[in-house]
């Protein structure tokens, strides 16, 4: 039965790491900065061993484990607590983090030997997989809210990483602007908690505990409708920003900058997830809603083949992978959406560790090319069998293939979405549908251009790369294919054993779902046939394009061109964005505006301020005479003063 | 006197005692730096006979007295909490005082024993229920004061010594004819009769001079107290007598002294004065005269080019703040959070302390080094003495009220309660007013980074004061991070005022 210390550790083990290395290796040792890895990789390792630690008490007893709120400030009414909140779903977020995380660090260990910012790179880590820690552990909205900024800062920071590249600091900013409108909505949300502070409070609820809110919305006629509605919208425009759902989805794909483990973890496994997470933090509220479950759906259901989409045409490994996530993501809201909780938080859990995967496999992939770049690759089959072997691993997994994790977590959504009876219902199983045979395809197309065929040059042939990379084609070290090998163990079998649709020896049936105390969904074998048939096409079709040239990918492209540019340029989102929105309307007109607004007004009345203060102060200055007479008459006047307000205020 | 009596003036004695001991054994010591840390060391006694009687009420044991005190003094967890902030107070102005007490060799024991004396009269005040009482423990607080302001013996430190004096001498005689108009119409000096008194007779305007009577009383009660806590329009003593007194001297007033007022104020008024009868009328009062000392504080600190005046007027615009929560009070009979306001003052007085304390001892530091007070004297601190700098630098934004410091979560929780009792209008005023604060105290934070400097020779704070800057600063920060703790002990010493 886990302690509330160990709860806590779980934080504060990556936390002091991050003390460590920022505010001791990096500024006064940073000759000895091999030592950063380490430390990080060990911390995160305690935090992996407590999360499981937690898992299990959870699993044993889960109605147990709560820990109750320490009082952080008092104002009134409101009152601002510090809660370790520890229910299943926070188990299963703890085990992701920290499991993925510690892989990452190993990884990164090999993958950033030599950086110069090696002690600065791992500082971060550390606090990013802290920040994630407090984000899922957070029992109070105030804190949940400080931490959902802190990963974003993170993020902000490691894609930023290398910010001599003027592309990096660019992406990083671009992160940062646009998670931030969405966060714009969890804070707007979070503030109309605090005006409903009556209504909580009738029942002696606290409005920013979120085991409160889970109360409050069960007691019926308590919240209005409305006011349910419009919380779950402000709390899913968070969500959308974080996760990189349409139309906010912009700044995932140039995310890619940073470091590649960095988008391994944060950009794949973990933060981008924070916003489903969020979703099925607040379940109870969205279920309230009917408004704000179709939302959820259409936008995630949107989403997935949207950005599936645009994964079909990208050359760049990284950012096909990233198109994925997004499109990955949407999926996991469509089923929250049709009311899928379990499935959703299932291929949250399969996808972080395939995903993972992809991304390290992508890093092992330039580390041997020096690029990026698919065109500039092929044929690294040969030289490189570990990482191709885990790379297929993956990519079977998340084409939802039989028997491997992305398999039984995809077919239980498109499983949930199937039997729902509404309209959105219907519509977004077929979105999913289309998504599937998407992904199949994009992610054989990556994995034949990458590994198939004769090798393109890499590095020395890409013009992009400027001759910074290096070729050197051969395996990657050891602690790098180990992580590899780690995910693709988990990529092959967590999917079948954690949700299985029978007793397996240990695991009994549907363990996830009885965990997560939702209605187990049972095999379809219809479903699983509908996916199959919709996988297997979109492999078949990458293999007489990429591998036997049956159908010359040019020759499609030129046939579709219209297509092919539209999907080439994004669907020119960042266009629209950037000029039309950004430079047109914003610094067009918003800012020429406030900025008359800004000198006239608030200059003016803080320029009259100041000189109304500094007058009317030296005014009083004098009245400072030195002189006690003059100080006991104002003392005699100020008692008459007083004495005749109070006769006129009776 | 029974010796459950003497238990419950243990804090009060012990502290008392020390300083008579310290006299005694300055006779016979040669080495006399012996007694700096002697009076700070020896402050534990007192402390340990605070915590003492803190358990003796955790654990429901009864500390009321049978004997002669049984009327005039109480020991609960009100007066407990300023007894802790006193102690606190005294033992932080020890640490500062080294080198002003060697300025005078002769006399060192005699400045300890001086603060104790004062601080002993403030404990008192804390614990007293008794018109008389309280006013003989003011003389106890207020005489010592004046022979310390006027303890370096140069011109400016006699002028203010003296200032200090006949200042203090009208303001108790304004007290005291309150006092004698409320016996007036009461009949009674204990604070609790008195109360129960006006409820009974309540305000009758037919009365010949009855009410009025009163209502004088109470206003010149305003007046005497308000001296105290330095509370516009009977702050005017408070810049001459600060810039001349020892700076240690005159951290002591800003922070001691006058958490001693408030407690005597919030005792009398919510004792003697009940909201039933009274409470709209001095409620309203102390809203006006919060606005107007923030303001007044606030405009001319502005024009402050001595750090020591400003932050005479700093004081003053807090002594603004901290009035709000007494404004706040009218809120008790309408709603549950009857505490927020009086807990709020509490709240505000313990950050406060530690942060006024901070500054002082940052400025006793430099001004040790560089003899002067001028604001100029900080040109170019940030590469002279960067830690030190630092320290001022939080200090100085803990007065602003931005986070994270105790100054911002005092500041949002004193606010809160404004707009809690319907006082929105004060809460705007003291939002205002913070802004208009942040140009001075800002300033002498550009002072530091900006302006170069005039010598470039460090700067080494002497040990003591350093341990106090360190101590201070970083209950500025962890109140300002977890401020629970302290909000909980105001809450708990307020309960008994309900």
């Amino acid at each position: 039965m886990i302690t509330e210390v160990g709860v806590w550790l779980i934080f504060l083990l990556p936390m002091g790491s991050f003390v460590l290395t920022g505010l001791v290796i990096r500024p006064l040792m940073n000759r000895y900065s091999s030592v950063a890895g380490h430390l990080t990789a060990l911390a995160i390792a305690g935090s992996f061993g407590l999360s499981l630690w937690a898992l299990i008490s959870v699993a044993n007893d889960s109605e147990a484990v709560t820990f109750s709120p320490h009082s952080w400030l008092e104002v009134g009414r409101v009152v601002v607590n510090v809660t370790a909140l520890v229910d299943p779903l926070t188990a299963i977020m703890l085990v992701v983090v920290t499991g993925v995380s510690l892989m990452v660090q190993i990884y990164s260990i090999g993958y950033m030997r030599g950086d110069p910012g090696y002690a600065r790179y791992f500082a971060y880590m550390s606090l990013f997989t802290a920040s994630m820690v407090g984000l899922v552990i957070s029992g109070n909205v105030v804190q949940l809210y400080v931490f959902w900024e802190l990963v974003g800062l993170c993020s902000y920071l490691l894609i930023g990483f290398w910010y001599h590249k003027p592309a990096a600091a660019a992406a990083a900013k671009k992160a940062f602007i646009i998670t931030r409108i969405g966060d714009f909505g969890l804070l707007l949300a979070i503030l109309y908690l605090l005006f409903n502070v009556d209504a909580f409070a009738s029942q002696g609820l606290n409005p920013l505990e979120i085991s409160d809110i889970h109360k409050a919305v069960a007691i019926p006629g308590l919240l209005a409708t409305s006011v349910v509605t419009w919380l779950a919208v402000g709390i899913f425009t968070g969500a959308v920003g974080k996760s990189g759902q349409f139309p906010l989805h912009t700044w995932l794909p140039d995310a890619m900058e940073g470091p590649t483990p960095v988008s391994a973890l944060i950009h794949a496994a973990t933060m981008v997830t924070a916003g489903v997470f969020l979703v099925a933090r607040f379940f109870p509220l969205f279920q309230q809603s009917e408004v704000a479950m179709n939302l959820v759906a259409i936008v995630g259901g949107f989403t997935a083949i949207f950005a599936a989409s645009m994964g079909l045409v990208m050359n760049d490994i990284k950012r096909v992978l990233a198109y994925s996530t997004v499109s990955q993501l949407g999926y996991m809201m469509l089923a929250l959406g049709v009311g899928a909780y379990g499935p959703a938080i299932f291929h949250l859990f399969t996808h972080a560790f395939f995903k993972a995967l992809l991304f390290l496999g992508a890093g092992s992939v330039s580390h041997a090319s020096g690029t990026f770049d698919m065109r500039f690759m092929g044929g690294l089959r040969a030289s490189m069998p570990w990482t191709y072997g885990t790379f297929l691993v993956g990519s079977l997994s998340l084409a939802g293939i039989f028997p491997l994790a992305g398999f039984w977590s995809k077919d239980e959504i498109l499983a949930s979405a199937s039997v729902s009876s509404s309209a959105v219902g219907q519509l977004v199983f077929w979105l999913a549908v289309i998504a599937v045979f998407m992904t199949a395809f994009y992610m054989f197309r990556a994995l034949f251009m990458t590994f198939e065929g004769r090798f393109k040059g890499g590095a020395e042939a890409d013009p992009a790369a400027d001759g910074r990379g290096q070729v050197h084609l051969a395996e990657s070290p050891a602690v790098m294919t180990l992580p590899l090998v780690a995910l693709g163990i988990a990529s092959v079998v967590i999917g079948f054993l954690s949700n299985a649709i029978m007793d397996v020896g240990l695991v009994p049936e549907h363990w996830l779902s009885h965990f997560l105390d939702v209605e187990a969904n049972s095999f379809s074998l219809a479903i699983a046939g509908v996916s199959t048939v919709a996988a297997v096409p979109g492999i078949a079709l990458a293999y007489v394009m990429y591998v036997s040239k049956l159908l010359p990918p040019a020759r499609i492209s030129k046939r579709m061109r219209l297509a092919h540019v539209l999907l080439s340029r994004k669907y020119y989102f960042d266009e629209i964005y950037e000029t039309a929105l950004t430079k047109r309307v914003f610094y067009g007109v918003a800012a020429q505006a406030l900025d008359w607004a800004d000198k006239a007004i608030v200059d003016g009345s803080v320029r009259a301020i100041g000189y109304f203060g500094r007058n009317v102060g030296r005014a009083m200055a004098h009245a400072q005479s030195g002189q006690l007479q003059g100080y006991g008459i104002v003392i005699g006047i100020g008692v008459i003063a007083i004495f005749a307000v109070m006769l006129f205020l009776r | 006197m029974t010796s459950h009596d003497i238990y419950l003036l243990s804090p009060e004695l012990a502290t008392a005692g020390l300083a008579g001991l310290l006299l005694l054994v300055d006779l016979v010591i040669r080495r006399k730096g012996w007694l700096a840390p002697a009076a700070v060391l020896g402050l534990a006694a007192p402390l340990a006979f605070t915590i003492l009687l803190w358990l003796d009420l955790d654990a429901g044991r009864s500390l009321a007295s049978d004997g002669i005190l049984s009327e005039s003094f109480v020991v609960d967890r009100f007066s407990l909490f300023f007894k802790f902030l006193l102690i606190g107070s005294a033992a932080v102005v020890m640490l500062m005082s080294g080198g002003y007490a060697r300025q005078v060799q002769r006399f060192e024991s005699a400045f300890y024993a001086l603060a104790l004396f004062s601080t002993s009269g403030m404990m008192l005040l804390a614990s007293s229920v008794e018109l008389v009482t309280i006013y003989v423990s003011l003389e106890l607080t207020a005489l010592p004061i004046a022979a310390l302001a006027a303890f370096l013996a140069d011109g400016r430190s006699s002028e203010s010594g003296l200032k200090f004096l006949i200042l203090s001498g009208i303001s108790s005689a304004l007290l005291l004819y309150g006092m004698v108009l409320v016996y007036g119409f009461t009949g009674a000096t204990v604070l609790s009769e008195v109360g129960a008194r006006i409820v009974d007779i309540g305000l009758d305007d037919g009365l010949p001079f009855g009410s009025y009577a009163l209502l004088f009383g109470v206003v010149l009660i305003i007046a005497g107290f308000g001296f105290k806590i330095t509370a516009f329009p009977f702050q005017m003593w408070a810049p001459d007598v600060y810039e001349g007194a020892p700076t240690s001297i005159t951290a002591f007033l800003s922070v001691a002294s006058k958490a001693a007022g408030f407690a005597v104020i919030m005792r009398v008024f919510y004792v003697a004065f009940p909201i039933e009868a009274l409470a709209i009328e001095w409620s309203a009062i102390f809203a006006a005269l919060a606005a107007l000392s923030m303001t007044v504080g606030n405009l001319v600190a502005i024009a402050q080019s001595n750090i020591k005046r400003m932050l005479a007027y700093s004081t003053i615009a807090h002594a603004g703040y901290l009035m709000v929560g007494l404004a706040a009070a009218a809120v008790r009979v309408e709603t549950p959070q009857a505490d927020v306001g009086p807990s709020g003052s509490l709240f505000y007085l313990g950050g406060y302390a530690v942060t006024n304390l901070a500054a002082f001892a940052a400025v006793v530091a430099v001004s040790r080094r560089t003899g002067t007070d001028e604001l100029g004297s900080f040109a170019g601190l940030g590469r002279r003495a960067p830690l030190l700098a630092a320290a001022l630098a939080f200090a100085m934004v803990s007065l602003t009220g931005a986070p994270p410091t105790v100054g911002f979560m005092a500041k949002i929780y004193i606010f809160g309660a404004a707009v809690n009792a319907g006082l929105a209008w004060l809460a705007i005023v003291g939002v205002l007013n913070s802004v208009v604060s942040a140009y001075y105290y800002l300033r002498v934070v550009r002072v530091m980074v900006l302006s170069a400097p005039r010598d470039e020779t460090p700067i080494r704070p002497p040990l003591p004061v350093g341990l106090a800057l360190f101590i201070t600063t970083a209950g500025v920060l962890a109140f300002g991070v977890y401020p629970a703790p302290l909000i909980q002990f105001a809450r708990a010493a307020v309960s008994v005022l309900l």
